[in-house]
């Protein structure tokens, strides 16, 4: 018996770049259509598979808002060779898209607590549609606050939605640099030390956290100190990744395929991986 | 499994016979064959492509053909290819992706899939295989690649009448009988009088294609002969593997100082990732041509104890040799139950004959066993 040829899930739809802003020094927001469809719903916390012609394919979070699945919207800081070239595309360049992929941030499941997001540098990216989904439902959610570090004042993402939302009342926003000039009026330290500056009830939190791996280890550790419990605590994880489809294995991180299974994983699940190390 | 009332004797000539029904159905036959003095699995035309007469010595770090007294066909253990070969290739052109100005179009593949019939497939490469559906077409998505391969073949499986040096199926409980998973099994029997082969259909098509080659039903004598040369293969292992619970016992001793021993002697090539049946990994290439207009994307075959596997931005995840090691190991042995409900190791010695230094996934378990149980005494 033979079925009918599936759909290759490791081939790209097509599309083309609308838009492309500049960030901060080496990272840019592109705005892409969907690719071969109208829309390209995701959860917040998912991310696509970016193919740029002849050069090669990364998994980069959706950093747009869930609410408007006709644009996917990427941050993209240029490190390396894909990376750089994604950067590169001006409007109406051709890129290929696959996904969305991954299980995203429990939004849903924190309706009715307190949820803290830390992100330290490109971390924030990846939380941004986590915020936007709550702030879009925001009566449902308790206290809300954005802990963000960056490593200097250059380097701060999104800064003038971050000024919008700093003067809102409802939502706390607290941001802080590795290090600065004499003329940065703000905070000074890593991100982890905004913690204990936070009001928010411990014991009726949820966490996610998004940054360097160490980054998100101290996070942890601050948020335990805290008293928030572990099991309410959630990571994205980033792993060398091929495919997104739990076939390559690149991306293992002990029994968790974090294309998969994560990005974003509870810290129950990888608390016994997360301590050691070159797992 | 076949129903013994069905079990049908044939000769050399039914096998061949065999050979020459499948080729006239279609298919392109894949059998044991001795290429580059080992016995590897290839296109064969005929009984005479068989490694007759020859059978494979292995131990840790050594693998050798010998002269058997007989003219058997599968007189051996099993060779460095496995039929992952076929189903999972070691290099597969994706797709293309063709452009023009801002315009880019994929091009698909017509992968008109090969039909094969895989003709000698063990006990553990049959366990092998149904492991690999779990991670290719068990998940949320399925590689149409291996799929459309998987779901063609024809397989005519063969019970072991020897076990290789290196070989622990029974310990795994993966072999040496093919329990499930075949179209036709086959039991060679070759000493006492005619070299002939009981047969067992294990399916429908199986027992249609039975129906096609010169047989007579199977004397109970054979089929008793036929069930202890098994029995006595399985009691022949060359290696073992400690009966404890494996996972656990690797999920205890992740940072034992035996990862830092078998460092020292690990030389990172991966031999054993290529060999291994069940090894799944991959990437990806991507090229363009001189044009700039033709992008290509090639999948191939890839190996957890390079550095580049584990790459991130900044560094591998994995750089040293021990945390490849134990990645390779403790992912085969411990992890995979988490991922897929099976070990990730059928038992059948492939990674300790070709390690080019002999190292022995059964010992290493051993040693770590053997420290807790010491452990535990004093
Ligand atoms: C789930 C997830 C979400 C991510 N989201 C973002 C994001 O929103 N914005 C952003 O800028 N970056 C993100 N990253 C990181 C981004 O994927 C890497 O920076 C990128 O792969 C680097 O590739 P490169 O070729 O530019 O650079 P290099 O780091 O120099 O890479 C060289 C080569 O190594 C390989 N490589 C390196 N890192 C990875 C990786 N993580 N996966 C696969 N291959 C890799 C690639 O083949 C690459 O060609 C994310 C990573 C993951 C896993
Ligand atoms: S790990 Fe070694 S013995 Fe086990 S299936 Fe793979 S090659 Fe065979
Ligand atoms: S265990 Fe042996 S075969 Fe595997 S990578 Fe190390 S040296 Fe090579
Ligand atoms: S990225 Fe390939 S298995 Fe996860």
């Amino acid at each position: 018996m033979r079925l009918s040829m599936p759909s290759d899930p490791m081939r790209p739809a097509p599309t083309r770049v609308l838009t492309r802003r500049r960030e901060v020094a080496d990272t840019w927001t592109l705005e892409l259509e969907p690719g071969g469809t109208a829309e390209r719903p995701f959860a917040p916390g998912q991310f696509n598979m970016l193919y740029v012609f002849g050069v090669g394919e990364i998994p980069i979070s959706l950093s747009g808002d869930p609410a408007s699945p006709h644009r996917q919207v990427h941050t993209v800081r240029a490190v390396g060779p894909v990376s750089r070239a994604l950067a590169a595309l001006g409007p109406d360049a051709a890129v290929g898209v696959r996904g969305p992929f991954g299980q995203g941030w429990p939004v849903e499941a924190a309706a009715g607590a307190d949820v803290v997001l830390i992100a330290g540098g490109l971390g924030l990216a990846p939380l941004r549609p986590a915020l936007y989904y709550i702030l879009s439902r925001r009566a449902r959610y308790g206290r809300v606050v954005l802990l963000y570090g960056a490593r200097s004042p250059g380097d701060i993402l999104f800064r003038r939605e971050l000024e919008r939302w700093r003067r809102r009342t409802d939502l706390e926003v607290r941001v802080t640099v590795d290090h600065a000039g004499s003329d940065w009026l703000g905070r000074v330290g890593v991100a982890t030390n905004l913690v204990p500056l936070a009001s928010f009830d411990p014991g009726d939190t949820v966490a996610f956290v998004c940054g360097p791996e160490v980054m998100m280890r101290f996070a942890v550790a601050a948020l335990r100190e805290a008293g928030v419990d572990t099991a309410a605590i959630y990571l994205s994880m980033e792993r060398n990744m091929k495919c997104a489809i739990g076939h390559c294995g690149h991306c293992q991180f002990g029994p968790t395929f974090v294309c998969k299974d994560g990005p974003v994983l509870s810290f129950e699940r990888i608390r016994g991986l997360l301590s050691r190390k070159e797992i | 499994m076949g129903k013994t009332s069905d079990a049908a004797l044939i000769t050399r000539v039914g096998v061949q016979r065999l050979i020459e029904v499948l080729t006239a159905r279609g298919y392109q036959v894949i059998g044991p064959t001795v290429r580059n003095g080992a016995i590897g699995y290839d296109a064969i035309a005929g009984i005479g492509d068989f490694p007759v007469g020859w059978t494979d010595e292995q131990d840790g770090g050594h693998y050798r053909l010998r002269r058997r007294d007989d003219a058997a066909f599968f007189g051996y253990a099993v060779g460095p290819h496995s039929w992952k070969r076929y189903l999972h290739p070691p290099r597969l052109r994706l797709w293309r992706a063709q452009r023009s100005g801002d315009e880019m179009r994929i091009i698909d593949e017509d992968d008109e899939p090969p039909r094969y019939a895989f003709i000698g497939v063990r006990a553990c490469e049959l366990n092998a295989i149904a492991i690999q559906d779990k991670v290719f077409l068990g998940g949320p998505y399925v590689d149409p690649h291996y799929r459309s391969r998987r779901e063609a073949i024809f397989t005519v499986a063969v019970n072991c009448a020897v076990a290789g040096g290196t070989c622990f199926c029974a310990s795994m409980g993966t072999g040496p009988k093919v329990e499930a998973g075949f179209d036709l099994a086959l039991t060679e029997i070759v000493h006492d009088g005619e070299h002939r082969f009981l047969v067992e259909p294990g399916t429908d098509f199986g027992a249609q294609v039975l129906a096609e080659l010169p047989y007579r039903p199977a004397p109970p004598a054979d089929i008793d002969t036929a069930r202890a040369i098994v029995e006595r293969t399985a009691q022949s292992m060359g290696r073992e593997m400690p009966a404890t619970d494996v996972p656990a016992l690797l999920r205890r001793n992740l940072e034992h100082s035996r990862w830092d021993d078998v460092a020292e002697r690990c030389l990172t090539c991966g031999n054993c990732t290529m060999v291994c049946p069940t090894c799944f990994c991959t990437s990806v290439e991507d090229e363009t041509d001189l044009s700039g207009t033709m992008a290509t994307r090639t999948r191939r075959w890839d190996s957890c104890f390079t550095m580049d596997f584990s790459y991130i931005h900044g560094g591998s995840v994995r750089s040293s040799t021990r945390a490849r090691y134990r990645q390779w190991m403790t992912h085969k042995l411990s992890t995979w139950v988490e991922q897929f409900g099976t070990s990730g190791c059928v038992g059948c010695g492939r990674c300790i004959s070709w390690c080019p230094v002999g190292i022995d996934i059964t010992e290493e378990v051993r040693v770590l066993h053997e420290d807790e149980c010491d452990g535990d005494d004093s």
